[in-house]
């Protein structure tokens, strides 16, 4: 198997009558599917005319989104999945940065494609998800494709305030779904429950471990999420058995104690990942539920999606920390400390990833990439590279690994990795603004802002901060200080704004 | 009423909770912020929306909400 699309044409053969998405409104077979991808790649490869193109789609999560996807594939090219939330500053920068020719969006999102700073042709998914079908350019553009060729570009906020691209390719997509499917035992019978957006490395897993298996995958719009009778439900009449959510999705479903209405008895897996999972809203589920199995999954989007996961197999009281355990099949961590080396037993030091979950690299980033896709330094005859999560963790007596920290200043928050130094970017940016740093507190989960500025208050700031910013990276307290601190080498002074934070609180 | 618009306001500020008749729809309010007013209401109003009231059209504008809150206290 070379191609994300081999995959769907082993079980387009066996289950073209089944369905392989869903949606409130909409259902599609996997024999439609394909056709449905085919006529889009084929409309694709006729307006590029070339290969390893980036495409952007500027379409809400739908079955719509995936065969644009899945038809950017068929044309030899690659994805990039925009959200359809994001500032357009944001958006014009990742556009700048792809320099793409094709942008596919939807009649809902038309107005807004068109608003933006690009030049390129834009597409409208239903005017071309009928198109004529060119099996023999699809043909050819497959034979000149290889594994290791990109599938698709996940953009993630870097430190300098330019949005940073990572690279997947079909091997990593390939090699990370068979691991999904063997470990959690994906077959023809699961009914996955989609709960994270497309451009979040998340659903890598809902939408790839589908196709691999002949299964059947429910998109559950973003709403649901807010009115957990309505989504329970939905897990109910769709008779949804696997889900790979966020914990803050689980922990809403557990704070309005919803399972105690309505108990979707289905659920047979319960994956998350994403962030750190609050043991106390894992008790209240595995209560409800006490025959599914639930596994805690960790990895960052350069290794495809997840590098280690741990089964839970034993009770946890709320105030202990769940391991992240193990690394996957076909994929291999090593622990290096500040000397690159390995550390004592027990001992922490950062995660590193060897392996084909790996991702290419950077997109016109040469230099990031250098720095975290480095030769592993245990093994110095033949070229290996590893990659460097820049995540602190140690082995427990359990012989599991356990989170620590981060390395540098990003965190995890709601969901998604952020570096702090790109808020303060945005922040910095704003007229009047003289210095400000973020912090972040763990305890709270908030992302707090500190500023120097002389004629603006809290709320002026926030409404520049808005137009900028995605809301996940909207800071959740802000304080005015008169005076930024700084340390002896001249850098703003961290240690001292976190003791100023715990004075104020 | 205006002690649920103030409530309101203190949750997510900047949004016109006087007129707005689409708060979920248009994505006004996010699943965070609905867990925070079920949560305010209760502490405010002493009022707990059990889990199967807390539907999209109820939070959809003002009234309603207020309205949900009335039916609840008398029950």
């Amino acid at each position: 198997m070379k191609n994300i699309i081999d995959m769907l044409h082993k079980n387009n053969n066996i289950y073209s009558k089944k369905h392989i998405f869903r949606e409130p409104n909409r259902d599609i077979t996997y024999s439609d599917f394909v056709l449905e991808s085919k006529a889009i790649g084929t409309t694709i490869y006729s307006h590029i005319n070339s290969i390893h193109e980036p495409v952007v789609i500027l379409i809400d999560k739908s079955i719509a989104a995936l065969s644009s996807m899945i038809g950017t594939l068929y044309s030899g090219n690659y994805y990039t999945i925009l959200d359809v939330k994001m500032p357009e500053d944001r958006m014009n920068l990742i556009l700048d940065t792809l320099e793409t020719k094709l942008l596919i969006t939807d009649q809902k999102h038309y107005k807004l494609a068109s608003e933006l700073n690009f030049n390129g042709t834009i597409v409208q998914y239903e005017d071309i998800c009928h198109n004529q079908i060119d099996e023999k350019i699809l043909d050819n553009i497959y034979r000149k494709m290889i594994d290791t060729d990109p599938a698709y570009i996940l953009f993630t906020s870097g430190s300098t305030g330019i949005p940073k691209g990572t690279v997947v390719s079909h091997r990593g997509v390939i090699s990370y779904a068979t691991w999904v499917c063997e470990a959690f035992n994906i077959t023809d019978q699961t009914v996955f429950g989609n709960q994270t957006p497309f451009y979040f490395s998340m659903s890598v897993l809902d939408i790839f471990a589908t196709m691999m298996s002949g299964a059947t995958l429910y998109i559950l719009p973003k709403m649901y999420f807010s009115f957990p009778a309505k989504l329970l439900n939905c897990l109910v009449e769709n008779k949804i058995n696997t889900i790979y959510w966020v914990p803050s999705a689980l922990g809403i479903v557990a704070n309005l104690k919803a399972l105690d209405a309505i108990l979707p008895t289905d659920i047979e897996k319960v994956l998350f990942a994403g962030e750190v999972m609050p043991t106390k809203i894992l008790n209240y589920w595995r209560s409800k539920l006490p025959n599914a199995l639930y596994a805690n999954l960790y990895g960052p989007t350069e290794v495809t999606d997840i590098c280690t996961y741990y089964v839970v197999n034993r009770e946890f009281s709320d105030d202990e920390s769940l391991p992240i355990g193990n690394a996957c099949n076909n994929c291999d961590v090593i622990l290096l400390n500040e000397h690159d080396q390995e550390p004592a037993v027990g001992e922490p030091g950062e995660l590193c990833v060897r392996g084909s979950f790996l991702a290419n690299g950077y997109y016109k980033q040469k230099e990031k990439t250098a720095e975290a896709f480095v030769q592993n330094p245990l093994q110095k005859n033949y070229p290996e590279i590893i990659y460097r999560t820049g995540d602190i963790v140690k082995y427990n007596s359990y012989g599991e690994l356990m989170y620590l920290s981060r390395k540098d200043f990003q965190i995890k928050h709601m969901g998604y990795r952020i570096e702090l130094g790109e808020i303060e970017t945005a922040i910095f940016a704003i007229d009047g603004v003289d210095s400000c740093a973020c912090i972040y507190d763990d305890e709270h989960r908030w992302i707090v802002l500190f500023y120097q500025a002389k004629d603006l208050d809290n709320e002026s700031i926030l409404a520049q901060a808005k137009k900028k910013l995605p809301n996940y990276m909207i800071p959740n307290k802000m304080m005015k200080i008169k005076r930024m601190p700084h340390n002896a080498n001249g850098k703003i002074d961290r240690k001292a704004l976190k003791a100023l934070y715990k004075e104020e609180n | 009423m205006e002690k649920l618009i103030e409530l309101l306001e203190g949750i997510k500020s900047g949004v016109d909770f006087r007129n707005e008749k689409k708060l979920v729809e248009d994505g006004l309010l996010d699943s965070f912020d609905i867990v925070e007013i079920i949560a305010a209401i209760d502490d405010e109003f002493d009022v707990e929306i059990p889990v199967m009231e807390v539907q999209p059209e109820a939070f959809n504008d003002v009234e309603s909400l207020y309205a949900l809150i009335e039916r609840l206290s008398e029950e």
